[in-house]
């Protein structure tokens, strides 16, 4: 009985807190700052650097948002959040949008009232062993010792992968990247499974990377997004756009450097939608004219922000894989700007 | 008669030296390392292991390496320096990233704030831990302040600044050489008096950290100045309690409805202040220096009333006193946490932005005012009942028996109890990085292991941080040690 009255207490004052901020954009643009909740420090995606200011793959889409509502990139305030307090931060209204490799999942998607609006980047779960162990496919791993991280989703589908080929392994738990390099570097575990962008991450900074292979099995789909609280459709539609925005831009090869040059000189109708020449796009959700061209001039198209956060000319060393436009055989495709 | 030949030793003996088994070093070693065969076995074993773990660290501490920017650098260095495979620490981390840890992202240029907040804090701790002693004070007062002046000279020249021209590490440190060398000859003129100063450093180390407008913590203050005047002016009529309660609505009031509009008015006459700090900059150690003691000096006084309030003789106020401390005990510190980063979010009116290192501070706080409590109560039963019943037979009323005879008693059996709970709780702020604050052991440290240069590194910055911790607490422990010895006075 009392617990029924607390658990209604609770969700009334949950639902009073969702439509007290009913309008996120409106509360932002009053604010004069954005509240992204990112990562407490994640290598290339989203972390502090030696001067406290926050870079990365996933803060650029921080910025951009800023960018497109608040017209100035840096208007942005960074609230570190872990794995366990990511969602409820964004639920509570401490964050208006969390940018924080956060797997889109069916559960968190219905269960948790979320909104994931994008996929920024695409992931898949990998294995990293030792060279001189021999073996060239995950299916070979029989009987294996594994170092995994704890209360993940990649507990569950590393589970779920064995079962179903149905081999046996041995897992190692660990609390987090640095702790299984090192067991994984001691030899307490012949494998070790993360995320295919964190496992890149890990060998680039082995010191005898070249003894170590990422097997080219990746056994789950992890679709990383920015996510926004369910209910609030006009603030989801701005995140989600102003990171198409990004998309676009580089589909019609709109740069950070020539981005003036193209809105003085294009002809193409939706390069001139997109950058606020013809139309009025940004009115249609509360913004103004030149809300893409601003969000794509805060730290440039996505292939850029991929390039210098991130891709193959950093030490992370990633390849576009999945995640090159949609032209190039990747899933990166945005909507039209109509 | 045949004479017996008697012998009479006519001189003493030389005393001879014991045998060697009960001499030197082969009786301490007998007697302390192989006195039974178990503890035969023990000492080998131990010393087996120590040996263990002196070959493997050794080499590794050894080929330290200080100059590099990465850890891909020191790797190269080492492998260069000591052949191919050696091992060894990488403490350029420490060398790249050393602010990180102290101060977290708190501007560098202001670095010299918290560095003098730091000072002062034992300068104001001067007259609490050695109250009147005119020596112990004006040493402890000038050597806080020469260490002071040194880490601002230190840190103007890691990080040179300019203001209008001027060196501004240069002004930091003749203002703090002004502001310290005033306090360390209050010390030696007047030790007493120095305890003011310790009573206005919450307002002058708050003011330090986050500044802003010097109307905010003025008027704080004068919330204080409204509560004694309130009191004075009651208690009279209406009584000691009543017009403590009286002189706190007072205050209340003044805090919540009339002093932002006070501030305000003055801050648009005259706005004087300084750059404001948001507490989500603070990090590293200064984050757990501002919630451990903050929390330490505010859970004393809160756990001696709770301990109070538990043995008081009326129920609503030994209801409540119990409510809490059982409540706040039974309750893991981590969930607290997460109430005050995200249940508390949930009750507080909407857009409302109450500082999450406030919330925390105040839950940390509730935290260790109930285990002081409880650990003050010990010293309460402690105290034989003749003492209380001396109390009353004096005629000192509850409030003067209690600050007369009672506290300075219980206190004084508590030290041991009430310092271990502070190391507790000071050690206990590391972690705040389950809410997503920068604390120095793993909420910098993943930071700094975000950085692709430093991804991979794994004892050198525990080792730092872990050194400070015990540097810190220690001192606390030797403190205690002091002031029981200080305190003693046996039963006779």
């Amino acid at each position: 009985m009392n617990k029924t009255v607390l658990l209604g207490t609770l969700a009334a004052s949950a639902l009073l807190a969702g439509f007290a901020s009913a309008g996120t954009l409106d509360d932002v643009k009053a604010r004069g700052e954005l509240i992204c909740g990112v990562n407490t420090g994640l290598t290339g995606f989203g972390a502090p650097d030696a001067n406290g200011n926050y870079q990365g793959f996933d803060v650029a889409v921080c910025k951009a948002v800023a960018a497109a509502v608040l017209g100035d990139p840096n208007k942005v305030k960074y609230v570190p959040t872990t794995g366990e307090t990511r969602f409820t931060a964004l639920a509570s209204g401490e964050v208006d949008m969390l940018a924080r490799n956060s797997t889109w999942t069916f559960s968190r998607d219905n269960d948790l009232k979320l909104d994931f609006v994008a996929v920024n980047y695409y992931d898949g779960q990998g294995f990293m062993v030792h060279k001189d162990l021999g073996v060239s496919s995950a299916k070979e791993l029989d009987g294996a010792t594994i170092c995994i991280q704890t209360g993940t989703t990649t507990e569950l589908n590393l589970a779920d992968f064995f079962k179903a080929n149905n081999i046996g392994y041995t897992p190692v738990t660990v609390a987090d990247d640095s702790e299984a390099q090192r067991q994984y570097l001691a030899g307490a575990c012949d494998s070790f499974t993360t995320d295919a962008s964190g496992l890149a991450a890990v060998r680039a900074t082995m010191p005898d990377a070249e003894n170590h292979i990422i097997l080219p099995e990746i056994i789950s789909k992890e679709p990383l997004g920015p996510v926004v609280r369910h209910g609030d459709n006009n603030w989801g539609d701005v995140v989600r756009w102003s990171y198409y925005a990004l998309v676009a831009a580089e589909e019609k090869g709109i740069t950070q450097a020539n981005i003036e040059e193209v809105a003085a000189s294009t002809q193409d109708p939706e390069v001139k939608r997109i950058l606020g020449l013809e139309g009025d796009l940004g009115a249609m959700m509360g913004l103004d004219k030149e809300w893409a061209k601003r969000a794509i001039a805060a730290s440039g198209n996505y292939g850029e922000i991929f390039a210098a956060t991130i891709g193959e000319g950093t030490s992370i060393g990633l390849a576009r894989g999945l995640n090159a436009l949609y032209t190039q055989g990747g899933l990166q495709y945005a909507p039209p700007f109509r | 008669m045949q004479k017996s030949a008697t012998f009479v030793r006519k001189e003493m003996l030389q005393a001879q030296e014991p045998p060697t088994s009960e001499r030197g070093a082969i009786k301490w070693v007998r007697e302390n390392l192989f006195s039974s065969a178990l503890n035969s076995v023990l000492t080998i074993v131990g010393l087996v292991a120590a040996f263990l773990v002196i070959k493997a660290a050794l080499p590794w501490l050894l080929h330290s390496v200080w100059n590099a920017n990465s850890l891909g650098e020191c790797r190269d260095i080492i492998a260069a320096r000591y052949g191919e495979g050696a091992t060894g620490a990488c403490w350029a981390v420490v060398r790249e990233r050393w602010h990180q840890y102290l101060f977290g992202f708190y501007p560098q240029e202001l670095f010299w704030r918290p560095t003098m907040a730091f000072g002062l804090m034992f300068v104001a701790l001067a007259p609490v831990l050695y109250y009147g002693n005119q020596r112990v004070n004006t040493i402890m007062t000038g050597v806080v302040s020469i260490l002071t002046i040194l880490a601002l000279i230190g840190i103007s020249l890691a990080f040179p600044q300019t203001i209008g021209g001027v060196e501004a590490g240069a002004l930091a440190v003749l203002v703090a050489a002004l502001v310290l060398g005033g306090l360390t000859a209050v010390a030696w003129l007047a030790p007493k008096r120095l305890l003011y100063f310790t009573l206005l450093y919450p307002a002058v180390g708050f003011y330090l950290l986050w500044g802003g407008s010097i109307w905010g913590p003025i008027g704080t203050l004068a919330g204080f100045a409204v509560l004694v005047v309130v009191y004075n002016l009651t208690k009279g009529q209406l009584g000691v309690v009543v017009g403590t309660g009286a002189g706190v609505v007072a205050a209340a009031i003044w805090w919540l409805a009339i002093q932002s509009h006070v501030t305000g008015a003055l801050h648009s006459v005259l706005p004087l202040g300084t750059a404001h700090v948001d507490s989500d900059e603070f990090g590293g150690f200064l984050l757990a220096f501002v919630i451990g003691v903050t929390a330490i000096a505010a859970s004393l006084p809160m756990g001696i009333l709770l301990a109070l309030g538990r043995r008081s003789d009326m129920p609503l106020i030994k209801a409540l006193s119990v409510g809490f401390i059982e409540f706040i005990r039974g309750v893991p510190l981590i969930t607290m946490l997460f109430t005050a980063s995200l249940l508390l979010q949930y009750f507080l009116p909407p857009r409302s932005n109450f500082d999450l290192i406030l919330r925390v501070i105040i839950l940390v706080t509730f935290f260790s005012a109930a285990y002081i409590a409880e650990v003050i109560r010990g010293g309460l039963a402690a105290l034989p009942r003749g003492q209380y019943e001396a109390a009353d037979a004096l005629g000192l009323d509850y409030w003067q028996a209690q600050r007369l005879i009672v506290m300075p008693q219980a206190l004084k059996i508590s030290i041991p109890g009430i310092v271990s709970s502070f190391i507790g709780l000071f050690k206990d702020t590391t972690l705040v990085a389950l809410v997503g604050l920068h604390d120095p052991l793993q909420g910098v440290t993943k930071v700094v292991r975000a950085a692709i240069e430093w991804k991979g590194i794994y004892w050198e910055p525990y080792i730092f941080v872990g050194l400070i911790f015990f540097a810190c607490c220690f001192s606390m422990s030797r403190y205690s040690m002091y002031l029981e010895r200080k305190l003693k006075r046996d039963h006779r």
